[in-house]
Parts: C-alpha cells; sequence; structure tokens
C-alpha cells in the first residue's frame, strides 16, 4: 500500500483508517466541520497526532518532518503569500506553458502577490505545490474558488501530475460530482471518521 | 575642575514638583485618563528612590558578597516580572516567567561580570559603587529589549500561523518559516540601544556621565566610563535578545518542526 494510516488520533478524532494505493485517488466528502482539513494536515504531520502513518512502507516517525512533508504535499483551501513577488515562492518557477495550461498571465509570476484574485491564488498555489515535486498529494478544496473552465483545468493538471508519477492523493472535495469524475473511491467523513459509500454516487449522479 | 557638589534639600525637590502638579491638572482638564497613572508613578519615584537611596548607602558602607548578592537578586525578580508584565500572549505555566528570568539572568550577570573582573577591575571585584549600578545599566536595558522582542515574535507567530504552516507544509524548516519574523524582532530590540550609541554626545549626554559630570568627575575621565558602560549594555541586550528568541522557537516548535501555538497563554 502506498500510503497507509492507522488508528490515526488527533484532538477529538479517533481510530482513523485509510489506505490509499498506487495511483488512487481517493476523494474524502462531508459537512464542514467534519474534520477533513485536520485530517489532511494530520497526515502532512503539521497538527499533532497518534497512531500509524506509513508511506510505502516508511513509518513517518523514521523520517525527518521536513522530508515528510516534501514527500506529501499539502494544498491547504486558502492559499498564503509572503514574499513580495509570485516569484519568490517557486523553486523552478513555471514555465509559460505550465502557466498557460491554467489560463494564468505570463506576467503573473513577477507581481505583487496583493494583486492576484482569489482565482489567481488557488491556481498558483497548486502551481506552487506541485514545484516541490511531492510523491503524494493532499489536496483540500483545490477548485473551490475557480470557475467550472478554470475548476476543470486545474482537475487535469492535477491528475495529469497524479498520473505521471504513478503516486496516490487525498483528494478534499465539497461536490460528489467532482468526487465521481476524478476519484477511484469516494470516502466520506461521517462521525469522526472517513467511511466507505455504499456504491459509487458521485458517478450515479453526475 | 572639582567643583562643590551642590547639596539639595527637600524644598528643591518640592520645587521641582510643582511642574509634575502642573503637568497633572493640565491632564486632568481635558480628562486623558493619565491624571491617575501620573501621580501613582510620581508617588512611587519618590518612595522607591529613597528607599533605594537608603539601600546603597548600607550597601556601600557595609557591602559584602552576601549583601550585593541578595540585591542583585531582588533587581533579576522585579526586570522578570517586568519582562512578563509586557507579553501579551505568554508561555503557559512557569517557562513564561522562567524564559525571561533565566535569559536576563545569563545575559546581564555575564556581562556584569565580564565588566567587572576584566575591565574595570574594583578591588574587591563585587564592590557595590561599581558592581550595582553596572548590573543596573546593563539589565535595565536587556530587560527591555528582552520583553518588547519577545513580545513581538510571539504575537508574529500567532498572527502568521497560517503563512507559518504552510511555509512548513512546502518543506520549509522551521527556521526558515520565522526568519523573517526573527529579523524583526532583533532589529526592534537593538534599534534603541544602536540609536542611543549613534547619538551619544550630540544629542544627548548619557546619564552616567551626566550624573559623574555633576558630581565633579572630569568629563574626559566620564566619557571613558560611558564608553565601557554602553559597550556592556550593547552585549547584554544583543546576547539576552538573541538568547530569549532561540527559547521561544525551541517551546513554540517540537520536535517534528510543528508550530505549537497551544502552548501560548
Amino acid at each position: 500500500m502506498a500510503l497507509s494510516i492507522r488508528n490515526l488520533q488527533f484532538l477529538d478524532w479517533r481510530d482513523i483508517n485509510l489506505t490509499i494505493g498506487d495511483g488512487e485517488v481517493v476523494c474524502l466528502l462531508g459537512e464542514s466541520g467534519s474534520g477533513k482539513s485536520l485530517l489532511l494536515r494530520a497526515i502532512a504531520d503539521l497538527i499533532v497526532s497518534q497512531g500509524v502513518i506509513e508511506l510505502e512502507g516508511a513509518e513517518r516517525s523514521s523520517v525527518s518532518s521536513l522530508e515528510w512533508r516534501r514527500k506529501v504535499g499539502y494544498l491547504p483551501a486558502e492559499i498564503f503569500w509572503w514574499e513580495d513577488s509570485v516569484r519568490a515562492h517557486f523553486l523552478n518557477p513555471p514555465s509559460n506553458q505550465s502557466l498557460g495550461s491554467l489560463r494564468l498571465s505570463r506576467d503573473c509570476l513577477d507581481w505583487s502577490p496583493n494583486r492576484l484574485s482569489m482565482g489567481e491564488r488557488q491556481r498558483l498555489g497548486i502551481l506552487r505545490m506541485l514545484d516541490r515535486e511531492p510523491a503524494y498529494l493532499l489536496l483540500d478544496e483545490p477548485t473551490a474558488n475557480l470557475d467550472e473552465t478554470n475548476s476543470s483545468l486545474a482537475e487535469n493538471r492535477l491528475l495529469a501530475y497524479i498520473r505521471e508519477r504513478g503516486k496516490g492523493a487525498l483528494w478534499v472535495s465539497h461536490s460528489s460530482e467532482q468526487a465521481g469524475r476524478v476519484g477511484d473511491r469516494t470516502l466520506q467523513m461521517k462521525d469522526g471518521a472517513p467511511r466507505e459509500l455504499m456504491g459509487e454516487p458521485g458517478k450515479a449522479e453526475a | 575642575m572639582t567643583t562643590e557638589t551642590i547639596q539639595l534639600d527637600y524644598f528643591d525637590i518640592l520645587s521641582a514638583g510643582i511642574i509634575i502638579l502642573g503637568l497633572g491638572i493640565l491632564l486632568a482638564y481635558y480628562r486623558l485618563g493619565v491624571t491617575r497613572s501620573l501621580a501613582i508613578a510620581s508617588v512611587r519615584l519618590v518612595i522607591q528612590l529613597f528607599l533605594i537611596g537608603y539601600v546603597l548607602r548600607f550597601l556601600f558602607e557595609e557591602g559584602k558578597e552576601g549583601h550585593v548578592a541578595i540585591m542583585a537578586g531582588v533587581m533579576l525578580l522585579v526586570a522578570s516580572r517586568e519582562i512578563l508584565a509586557r507579553q501579551k500572549r505568554r508561555l503557559k505555566g512557569w517557562s513564561g516567567f522562567g524564559l525571561g528570568a533565566s535569559t536576563l539572568f545569563v545575559s546581564s550577570f555575564a556581562i556584569a561580570l565580564y565588566g567587572l573582573f576584566v575591565v574595570v577591575r574594583p578591588e574587591p571585584w563585587y564592590l557595590p559603587q561599581y558592581s550595582i549600578p553596572l548590573l543596573g545599566m546593563i539589565m535595565s536595558n536587556t530587560m527591555s529589549a528582552i520583553g518588547l522582542s519577545m513580545d513581538r515574535l510571539t504575537s508574529a507567530l500567532h498572527d502568521n500561523r497560517a503563512i507559518i504552516e504552510q511555509r512548513l507544509a512546502l518543506g520549509e524548516s522551521s527556521r526558515q518559516a520565522i526568519l523573517p519574523y526573527l529579523r524583526d524582532c532583533i532589529r526592534t530590540g537593538i534599534m534603541p540601544v544602536v540609536n542611543s550609541m549613534a547619538t551619544a554626545g550630540i544629542v544627548s549626554l548619557p546619564g552616567m556621565m551626566t550624573g559623574q559630570i555633576l558630581a565633579g568627575a572630569i568629563p574626559t575621565e566620564a566619557v571613558k566610563y560611558q564608553i565601557i558602560i554602553w559597550f556592556l549594555i550593547a552585549g547584554g541586550v544583543g546576547f539576552g535578545m538573541a538568547a530569549a528568541l532561540k527559547v521561544i522557537e525551541w517551546r513554540l516548535f517540537d520536535e517534528r518542526q510543528r508550530l505549537r501555538l497551544e502552548r501560548l497563554g
């Protein structure tokens, strides 16, 4: 199993079990406050949690936290920028082609982050995460601020990356349509843990 | 150059107090709400200084090592309490007080001892006339710098926690993620000292030198002491602040380099 979580506990959440296979995209639905974002932050080792998380057989405590976070890329729901220019946030600034694939302006790397719209922040945030070349992706509503066209471009970009790497992703979404489109499996966060949905409602509703 | 020092009596103090009285009336008239604080501060100033006058007189006449140590301990306690009082967000439990006290202790005592043993070399080394004012000047400046920079760092980490977390999520170390705030805090803490040093003698005559000159010392001699004092103060301020910020960094990040803001009260 690529990413395996056993008996994970954090804050009020108990006994969370979850596995993500190689190349698998697992979608996670659930009401706000159900702990979806906390689960992603716990997996990225950004909040304190107990239990076992293994990445390709290696327990997280056997890997330094910096190395761990470079392997599991966490994309927060709201993307913040802190440097004076967008470019300064990248190790290898994205190519024009890469920017174009998300309908971003070629000049936007030299802008001040203050100038970015919500949608631009989110799309550039995706590129910023991929810039670190993580193996696994933890995505917190990566298309929440995007219109339909940009949303599907972002979905395609993320799916292409996951396919290219052959690794997995845990994709938090608010829409079961999206879950049906991008997910190999869909879970629902309910009563403090992710549960398997009966059948494939995402696809059924779509 | 040896002129007699003018002896002040209580009437002279009262006549200077008229200024404070006038200021108090003005503030009360405009209802600025600081009249009470001004009154309390003035009374405290008079009482504290008269008391310390007697304490120092006793120390200078009778001063043994033990007396100096007790005095230094009291100064440390009061200054540590003052650092804690300036914190908007304190570390929970005893580490809030202990952090200020320990870093203040390490830096100001070490620097003061260096000043006594290596630079000024009074005989005996703890001679209260030298050790107490020296320690006092170093400690009061170090106290301000530690108090100010700690408050700024904890506030900055608290206010920018989302940014810090995103930087960590991108694989940065805790040090990288908080570097801009650390730099800002160090600058804030050290600038008052740097500015005072840069303008010393031109804009202001430093207090210690002024005191010595009033007491009849030759200005060219008083200047030497003042230079030494400023170097010692800069050392106490800089090292004390560096230690305090380092300890905050240790406390607010854990071994997995996670930001642990719940450790702030």
